[in-house]
């Protein structure tokens, strides 16, 4: 049964969503930000079908199950379109782009035929195990690229504010639900009180995060990578 | 197996990203030179601040009126804050490397609440001078 703070984090998500929308158009940066304004509205638009699920069919119908994680699956992909569109900002003066599109190209058709593989295999039995266990393996490609992003950054010593911050938030997004899915994967009894917190408040992360990030820092906002490098002496 | 493979990287990349989007967040503020006017209420004698100070400063930013632009930074600040107050009380497990490094950061988060404060107290005397010049 869903709560007041289950309903709260919805609304206030949403409204994080839109407003990370509005403060990217209104800064004029649609271009740079495409593939974030995209997912912002996706986003958005599964906030509210979750919403619409729940007013008709219920919390613990079948049909809000299959929604919340088949669009959530979704949603993973367009944020490692987001990751890609990073790297492509990283690399830009390089003139790697061409590369960068062939692998992601590559991952995404990858992700795509290994998670059909995945479905198809398990097509008589798609329990909630299943969905688990996917959103587990989305996560932590998710996790991985946006490591792999992180030391790209630190070599080519990227210094554009916006996207170490952008990057960093997506890091700590990824890298939380990724460890939420694999503790509900092995202790499955904490899901009831505990685990099932990490994905909302994660979703709304993001957004609080990316909406921060375009409001308090400046597009031409500059820090130096190796400021944030943990030194132990 | 994989699953617990998955979580332990996925915790330890967690804590990684969680320190640096932190840090990124006190960095701008490191670069900010402490005014006369700021040392002079909290007693700070260099630009050095105890990491201890933390709280004691955010009482003092919490006296000024309100700017309204650094609230979320103030509460993701003080919330990097109590993490490491956790990491310095379990610090005699984790040897005193470690220590050094969360008092580094605790000083840097209490200079951060420094130049919070510093911002606050010439956004009040802004509004003051303001009021006085209307009233005129």
């Amino acid at each position: 049964m869903l709560g007041p703070i289950d309903y709260g984090l919805w609304c206030l998500g949403f409204l994080v969503e839109i407003y990370v929308v509005v403060c990217v158009l209104r800064s004029k940066s649609l271009a740079r930000y495409f593939p974030l304004v995209i997912y912002s509205l996706c986003d958005a638009v599964v906030t509210f079908g979750l919403y619409f699920c729940v007013h008709n069919f219920g919390y613990t119908s079948p049909r809000y199950a299959y929604f919340y994680y088949y669009s959530d699956s979704l949603l993973t992909l367009l944020l490692f379109w987001v990751i890609i569109h990073f790297y492509l900002q990283t690399f830009e003066e390089m003139g790697a782009s061409r590369y960068i599109r062939g692998a992601a190209a590559i991952l995404i058709l990858a992700t795509v035929v290994f998670s059909y593989g995945v479905v198809h295999q398990n097509r008589t039995h798609l329990t909630s195990r299943f969905v688990v266990e996917l959103g587990q393996n989305l996560y932590f490609v998710g996790v991985v690229l946006t490591y792999l992003l992180w030391g790209a950054i630190l070599t080519l010593r990227e210094t554009r504010m916006r996207l170490i911050q952008l990057v960093l938030a997506l890091g700590i997004y990824f890298s939380a639900d990724a460890a939420a899915y694999a503790l509900r994967n092995l202790f499955p009894g904490l899901e009831p009180n505990f685990l099932r917190w990490i994905p909302p408040l994660m979703g709304l992360w993001l957004p609080v995060a990316w909406a921060y990030t375009m409001t308090k820092v400046p597009e031409d906002g500059r820090l130096a990578p190796s400021e944030l490098v943990v030194k132990t002496q | 197996m994989m699953a617990a493979l998955i979580c332990v990287i996925s915790l330890a990349v967690f804590a990684q990203f969680f320190v640096w989007y932190c840090r990124s967040i006190l960095a701008p503020t490191r670069r900010v030179v402490l005014s006369e006017r700021v040392r002079e209420v909290t007693g700070i004698a260099d630009q050095e601040v105890a990491p201890d100070d933390f709280h004691r400063l955010l009482q003092l930013v919490r006296l000024c009126p309100e700017r309204g632009d650094d609230g979320s930074e103030i509460r993701a600040v003080g919330t990097y804050y109590r993490v490491l107050a956790m990491l310095k009380r379990m610090s005699k497990m984790t040897g005193p490397r470690i220590a050094r490094w969360v008092d580094h950061e605790r000083q840097d988060c209490s200079y951060f609440a420094a130049v919070a404060l510093d911002r606050r107290i010439s956004y009040s005397r802004d509004l003051f001078t303001q009021q006085i010049s209307d009233r005129l």
